[in-house]
């Protein structure tokens, strides 16, 4: 079988395209590519979608720990605590479990899938980390830009809209971006926490520890994930800058903030 | 445990919680919560000496070596660290049996892989197939260990290298006026002085460890997790004396909230710990 009939068979694998069995002998390095480049295709629709909606999500958050309103700061303290304190493993664990005792009663059976009751754990997370990094950029606005606001006369949405947010994010978007590298690795947790694989549609980490099982090499597998990630990694980084540039192209050249492959530890 | 927990069927209430959660298999569970902590006394300062080995190495002037430590420092963050995990321990323990049996049986002539398999001499098997259950354990604890290590070795390396650069360039070049050779001004000015540095770092890097604990269930290690799942679900409690429902949803909320103590506290003791250590040191947030 030549490596162009095997990515007609597996590139789509891990969505139910393709071929149903995986191969389970004389498994070759081609296959090896395919199948754990398939299950790519998961962990980047969990990181988009969790990231998109986790970034609204974590600006509310955000502004609720920032506000002198106790109902509205507490629950969004507690919110952040709860997920930021407990490991994400345990948090899929607990959700997957509470979401089939829903089901049992009948409420949202849907969400007893990976697709949608892994992907809400995963948006609530980084919802929280996120809302941390923008509540330290908010704490660390220049007063002279908010000043400037209120001389201009901007209150409110208009205030907030043109002159706080903008600020927010260009001030905690290095760490903001290493929490999207952070988050994209995470999502190879979900098939390993209770969630299952229907089918055998799973993510890239998922093949690749079946290969590993298979073949009993871990030595050509987790190198084959390890490139396709790093490359996930660098587009992250890559897109991520853009928008750095774009944050930041109101500064002279001297003050701008440089995105440089740095991979802090935040979390 | 108690005495009363005689007759499992008769009890009702509170006295059914006291005997249910006392059973011997609830022991196990309390039991691999010191797993979980020893992991933990272990682990830290095994990866602050590769972190610090691996910083060192970053910096170090001799090319390969520097090159060795970077690539060390930057893989383990630009890849997911569950794909270590599950790499490190069928490869160190591979590792491990390919040096023995080339030690111990040098006249075996066959391949090492065969195929789908990895094969070496009876002698060479580690654990040998005779040791009993508890070497077992303790060898996959061990390999857990050394995987923890080298993970969060990098993680520490990342931090302590940063540290590094964050003490002053001014100090070190007074050192150099005085005539101190490289590995003096190293020894004696940059790693005494980088700790306050790392400080929060290592901090930070503490609640990650905490934090990653669970995942020692995905290395085979019979954790709190494997318990959790064990106790919890109704299969295996319906031919035990206290039959109940899929309660693993229960058992993973009082995960959760152990989880969520342990981080709390640790992180209100080190905040403790740092504001002591930066007392009296010119950097912003020192109490004078």
């Amino acid at each position: 079988m030549s490596c162009l009939t095997t990515i007609q068979d597996y590139a789509l694998r891990s969505i139910g395209f393709g071929k149903r069995l995986l191969p389970a002998s004389d498994i070759t390095v081609c296959e090896q590519f395919t199948l754990i480049g398939s299950g790519l295709i998961w962990n980047i629709y969990f990181g988009v979608i969790a990231l998109l909606v986790g970034f609204f999500l974590a600006c509310a958050l955000a502004l609720g720990k920032n506000s002198h309103v106790a109902w509205l700061r507490r629950p969004s303290e507690g919110f952040i605590f709860l997920f930021r304190g407990s490991p994400l493993f345990i948090q899929f664990f607990f959700a997957y479990f509470a979401f089939l005792a829903l089901k049992k009663v009948g409420f949202v059976p849907w969400l007893t899938s990976a697709q949608a009751g892994a992907l809400l754990v995963l948006v609530f997370n980084t919802a929280a980390y996120s809302a941390e990094i923008f509540y330290g950029a908010l704490q660390a606005i220049p007063k002279g830009d908010v000043e400037a606001a209120d001389a201009y006369g901007f209150t409110g949405w208009k205030k907030f809209r043109r002159v706080v947010w903008p600020s927010m994010l260009r001030l905690s978007w290095p760490a903001y971006t290493n929490e999207a590298i952070f988050l994209m690795h995470a999502t190879t947790l979900v098939f390993f926490s209770g969630f299952p694989a229907w089918q055998q549609k799973g993510d890239a980490l998922y093949y690749a520890s079946y290969f590993a099982d298979k073949t009993f090499n871990p030595f050509v597998p987790y190198p084959i994930l390890a490139g396709y990630f790093i490359l996930l990694t660098l587009i992250v980084i890559g897109c991520f800058g853009i928008v750095n540039q774009r944050l930041n192209r109101h500064l002279p050249t001297g003050q701008r903030q440089k995105m440089k492959l740095r991979l802090n530890l935040i979390r | 445990m108690f005495e009363f927990c005689a007759d499992p069927a008769s009890l009702e209430g509170i006295s059914w919680f006291a005997c249910y959660l006392t059973t011997g298999k609830h022991m196990s569970l309390y039991w691999s919560i010191l797993t979980v902590l020893s992991l933990l006394l272990i682990t830290a300062p095994t990866a602050l000496l590769f972190g610090f080995a691996g910083a060192s190495a970053a910096r170090s002037g001799f090319a390969p070596l520097r090159w060795l430590g970077q690539i060390y420092v930057a893989i383990v963050r630009g890849v997911p660290d569950i794909a270590f995990f599950l790499f490190f321990v069928i490869a160190l323990d591979q590792g491990f049996e390919y040096l023995r049996h080339q030690a111990l049986c040098p006249d075996w002539s066959e391949p090492i892989r065969q195929g789908n398999d990895f094969i070496v001499c009876k002698a060479a098997k580690l654990p040998l197939s005779t040791a009993p259950q508890w070497v077992h354990e303790v060898y996959g604890f061990f390999l857990a260990v050394i995987t923890f290590a080298i993970v969060f070795g990098a993680f520490a390396a990342n931090v302590l290298l940063g540290a590094m650069r964050a003490v002053p360039q001014a100090q070190l070049e007074t050192a150099q006026a005085y005539g101190m050779s490289r590995r003096q001004v190293f020894w004696r000015i940059l790693v005494p002085q980088m700790w306050l540095y790392a400080l929060p770092g290592l901090s930070n890097l503490w609640v990650i460890l905490i934090k990653a604990t669970p995942l020692l269930f995905l290395l085979g290690v019979e954790d709190i997790v494997y318990w959790a799942r064990e106790l919890g679900g109704s299969k295996n409690a319906r031919f035990t004396d206290y039959p109940h429902g899929d309660w693993r949803l229960w058992y993973f909320l009082g995960l959760l909230v152990f989880y969520l103590a342990f981080t709390y506290l640790s992180e209100r003791i080190l905040a403790k710990v740092n504001r002591r250590l930066s007392r009296g040191q010119g950097i912003v947030g020192a109490t004078p």
